[in-house]
């Protein structure tokens, strides 16, 4: 239990003592997937030139002879024009640059291989990509991928310094006698639960969540003791089935999330196969090992939003410091959800789109059940200001929220700030083969609570890339608030007069 | 609550080795001779299970990889990566994608719902089915559990016509006999195949499968031999209207027969029934511009069921240009209801129907259930490569199938389409498939969702068609 023995500040450093530091964190592999594929020939006699010129590290020096190219970081054929190009400028004509071919069986519509790759990139490096590599939308044809900011033409980005925007959001906006919880970034963590995801990626989630001042969450599987030291920056989930809830864990925490539904499978109750239930998940869960557990769905005590309001009221007794979050997903009357809730007394309004999700749900309900996420926010945000109640309420979307271009849109759209997953997923190398059920589990040791395939992940790694993937994000969000003139990520929050969608006029 | 409806599955492995989504490539020049070779470290262990399938020329790592990638991210020689497969791409056409063919032969194969991580991947919306998502219910309406819940969800539907209303005699006694109704368990039959290498096996596979899950087979006369008589009770024999006449006998047990008619009047139906009481009649009707005045005129000259066919890719002709099954069916249900008379009739919709959501959505838009027919040729390995139709030899040999196991995998395919429907009802809190019919209210439309938010906001939609392929 060493981490538990950590002290609550963290080897990364607490909300006020300045920034997280970017540390170069490569990828676990010894070959990194790029979209180039950079090949030095024999004919190579190392005289250096290549590592001279390339301003992108590609090409380095090992001993007296050259390095392996490191062809992730190559911004491919688009540098012909480049003085530097190194293939041109090779005496031996030894290097050869070429997309790489990985890419036709890499990602999907909405994770193109390019944003696996520049996800994979900023955590490493906690920089956006050079070159050609999309790093902002995916490839779906439709929402978020069809939607662009509208920059005032002709203008240039204000030159204020970073920490003179503020990307800070409240957490609490109804005047209801609990805490001030402010988290300097409009993003957390969402619900992951112990035994979906392995201890040393919950661990560094928080430690990363920490760093940044905001949060992650239990999901529904308990409350480890190494979370302890992290108490302030997680949120306890209290799902359907109470796996692991205790008024111990309600009362550690500064948020409570009440998780009705997710945007992976709403409507469906959760499934644990019983190999995954190793004694310590079981322990945790106060269940049995090796059997499978079922999470219902729905909460069969809430029928109405008076019975909610009894679920909000008994966790905000229990724990009369907690903010109280609701986590719904998007059916047809989801603004009237939003509105009930609020009159439950939930302090935030979380809406989880149907892309989105990390863990197994069955197909038909990833792709059918429920609307996209980038309808929901509008619909809830327009909702919640006709019934005069929207300052009121922090309103957090999630689903789908792959880029900092999508979180800044998600707020333009409506929300307040975000909650995202899969993106952390792919920051410490998630490759989105989806066969996280399968066999003992990930082959990457991210979702998986089998021991040996745990320990292909190593917690600092893994908070290094979680720390750099969120410095990338926060320049990008910086840099797109300085391009539309403002100051404050809260100014942005419902500008739709900021973007424009490309399939209408 | 009546008896817990079960479709019985069983393992069954496909007989040809399934073709994969990608292939790897490894080459000998530059390997390193590793002590600790990456290939030993599969997680899943393909390398060792590799065998080459000397019939298709085929490498079964293809279908056993799993894209962890970590092989190819390990390789100290990078003599190992991985690449599409050409031929999985070549499967199918624009409707049935190389990845519908594939979730159908997982589910023909195990019987089980094809589950994944790591959210959706595909597209934002597409066309046909895919413009529409299906409603769930949380906190403001109840819920009801899917398939692992403790409440029973109904998927019986009615076949037959229903009295408009009731009505009695000066004595008080209701005037007339209660029209014949046929329960079915699932809301699917299973429909004639448009194509396919098909056989005495083939046919025996899907008449077994009908009749162990109590459901009905569309047989052809022509295609009627002695061997099906077993299987009689559970057959709807398809016939033109001059071959009533001539299969008499062919008719005597069976309990409802389809017929291609020319020309409707409420006297053909008058003789047909008269000739065959106890028979329901269903009609055919080629979906087309006129569709929804030609279901009506059925309904009022007396038709039981109605078949509402597309083609086999959901496609409609009509006059200005193409429409989806789902479309037309959606406004012949709405002149029905309109005229006064839907509840009077039963609706079958097919063509098209690719997936268990297309169950689901289908009944939304207003058929009462749906007849399958592509879905059963891949449930039987199919690969949909249309050598059939060209008159040539059939890559898995789906003529030479075994019976038994043809029936396995078409009960597996349809038991995981049941309980993927039964998850949706469920998150939409309904319990009974019949109270899905029409039920627009309880899904959502591109179109709709486009123009109550983004048109709100963005002005006019110049993209006429909803995003995909």
């Amino acid at each position: 239990m060493n981490t538990a023995l950590r002290s609550k500040t963290g080897a990364e450093g607490t909300a006020h003592s300045g920034r997280p530091e970017i540390k170069v964190t490569p990828s676990r592999f010894r070959n990194a997937i790029g979209k180039y594929i950079v090949r030095r020939s024999k004919a190579c006699i190392a005289c250096g030139k290549c590592a001279e010129i390339c301003p992108y590290g590609v090409h380095e020096f090992a001993g007296k002879t050259m390095a392996r190219p490191k062809d992730y970081r190559c911004i491919g054929t688009a540098c012909e024009n480049n003085d530097f190009y190194c293939v041109r400028q090779c005496p031996q004509n030894a290097l050869s640059v070429r997309l790489n071919p990985i890419l036709e069986v890499l990602g999907d519509r909405r994770w193109t291989p390019e944003l696996l790759i520049s996800t994979w990139y900023m955590a490493e490096t906690g920089e956006v990509p050079p070159g050609d590599i999309e790093y902002k939308i995916g490839d779906s044809g439709g929402g978020f991928d069809r939607i662009e900011f509208c920059f005032p033409p002709g203008r240039e980005p204000d030159a204020v310094p970073d920490d003179e925007v503020s990307l800070r959001i409240p957490l609490n906006r109804r005047d209801d006698g609990r805490p001030e919880v402010e988290i300097d970034m409009p993003v957390y963590g969402g619900g992951m639960s112990y035994g979906s995801i392995s201890l040393s990626v919950m661990v560094a989630r928080a430690r990363a969540y920490q760093a940044w001042n905001s949060f992650t969450c239990t999901g529904e599987g308990g409350y480890p003791e190494e979370l302890y030291p992290y108490d302030d920056h997680v949120i306890t989930q209290v799902a359907t089935g109470l796996f692991g809830v205790r008024e111990d864990t309600i009362q550690r925490v500064r948020i409570v999330e009440l998780k009705y539904a997710q945007g992976a499978k709403p409507g469906l109750g959760g499934h644990l196969l019983g190999d995954k239930v190793t004694p310590a998940v079981a322990k945790m869960r106060e269940a049995v090992p090796g059997s499978a557990l079922f999470s219902p769905f729905p909460f069969h005590s809430v029928y109405s939003v008076e019975d909610h309001k009894k679920h909000v009221d008994w966790i905000k007794h229990i724990n009369p410091r907690a903010l109280v979050s609701v986590k719904v997903s998007t059916p047809t009357d989801v603004d009237m959800v939003a509105v009930g809730s609020y009159h439950a007394g939930a302090n935030i309004i979380h809406l989880d789109g149907s892309y989105g999700g990390t863990g197994a749900a069955p197909d038909i309900a990833k792709k059918n059940i429920a609307m996209p996420i980038e309808y929901a926010i509008v619909k809830v945000h327009n909702f919640l200001k006709e019934e005069g109640i929207r300052d009121e309420v922090t309103l957090i979307a999630s689903g789908g929220i792959r880029t900092a271009y999508d979180v800044a849109k998600a707020i333009a759209l409506g929300a307040d700030g975000v909650v995202v997953g899969t993106s952390e997923m792919v920051a410490v190398e998630c490759i989105r083969c989806a066969a996280c059920e399968s066999g003992r589990g990930c082959a990457r040791g991210i979702a998986t609570t089998d021991p040996k395939l745990s320990r292909l992940i190593d917690e600092d790694w893994a908070t290094q890339r979680l720390i750099n993937l969120f410095a990338a994000w926060r320049r990008q969000l910086i840099e797109i608030l300085r391009k539309l003139g403002m100051r404050d990520i809260r100014e942005l929050v419902g500008r739709t007069d900021c973007l424009k969608h490309l399939d209408y006029e | 609550m009546p008896k817990k409806y079960n479709i019985p599955t069983k393992t069954s492995p496909p007989r040809f080795t399934p073709i994969g989504k990608s292939t790897i490539l490894d080459w000998e020049g530059g390997c390193l001779r590793c002590f600790k070779c990456v290939k030993r470290q599969c997680i899943y262990d393909v390398y060792n299970e590799r065998t080459f399938d000397v019939r298709q020329m085929t490498d079964t790592i293809d279908s056993l990889c799993k894209n962890c990638l970590r092989c190819v991210q390990s390789c100290p020689g990078q003599v190992i990566t991985k690449v599409a497969n050409a031929e999985y791409k070549r499967m199918g056409n624009s409707y049935w994608t190389p990845d519908i063919i594939r979730g159908q032969w997982f589910q023909a194969e195990t019987g089980r719902i094809p589950v994944s991580g790591a959210g959706y991947g595909g597209p934002f919306s597409g066309p046909g089915f895919d413009d529409m998502w299906t409603d769930m219910s949380e906190i403001v309406r109840p819920t009801r559990d899917g398939i692992h819940g403790r409440e029973y969800i109904n998927t019986v539907v009615d076949l037959g016509r229903s009295f408009p209303c009731l009505r009695f005699d000066a004595a008080g006694h209701v005037v007339g006999d209660a029209p014949k109704k046929i329960e079915i368990p699932i809301p699917i039959i299973l429909k004639d195949l448009p194509l396919g290498s098909l056989s005495e096996s083939v046919f025996l596979a899907m008449a077994e499968a009908a009749q162990a899950m109590d459901t009905f087979m569309i047989a052809p006369v022509k295609e009627w031999k002695p061997y099906l008589e077993p299987y009689k009770t559970h057959l709807i024999p398809l016939l033109t209207e001059a071959e009533i006449d001539t299969h008499g006998e062919l008719i005597r047990g069976v309990r409802i027969i389809e017929i291609q008619l020319s020309d409707v009047t409420e006297a053909r139906f008058s003789r047909i029934r008269a000739a065959y009481p106890d028979v329901l009649i269903m009609v055919r009707v080629r979906l087309g511009e006129r569709s929804g005045e030609e279901a009506l005129a059925l309904t009022r000259a007396g038709a039981d069921i109605l078949h509402l066919c597309a083609d086999r890719d959901g496609n409609v002709e009509s006059g200005n240009g193409t429409r989806f099954v789902k479309d037309v069916v959606r406004s012949v249900h709405k002149d029905l209801v309109e005229a006064g008379c839907r509840n009077e009739i039963t609706l079958f919709a097919s063509g098209g129907i690719a997936m268990a959501e297309h169950v689901a959505k289908g009944i939304i838009v207003g058929a009462d259930a749906v007849a399958v027919d592509i879905p059963l040729l891949l449930a039987l390995e199919c690969r949909l490569c249309f050598r059939c139709e060209a008159g040539r030899s059939c890559p898995v040999e789906v003529e030479n199938i075994h019976p038994e196991w043809g029936k396995n995998r078409i009960l597996n395919l349809i038991a995981a389409w049941r309980n993927q429907l039964i998850e949706v009802l469920g998150a939409m809190g309904i319990r009974e498939i019949r109270r899905l019919r029409g039920e627009v209210g309880r899904a959502m439309f591109f179109d709709d969702l486009e123009r109550e938010t983004f048109g709100k906001l963005f002005g006019k939609r110049t993209k006429r068609e909803s995003v995909g392929n």
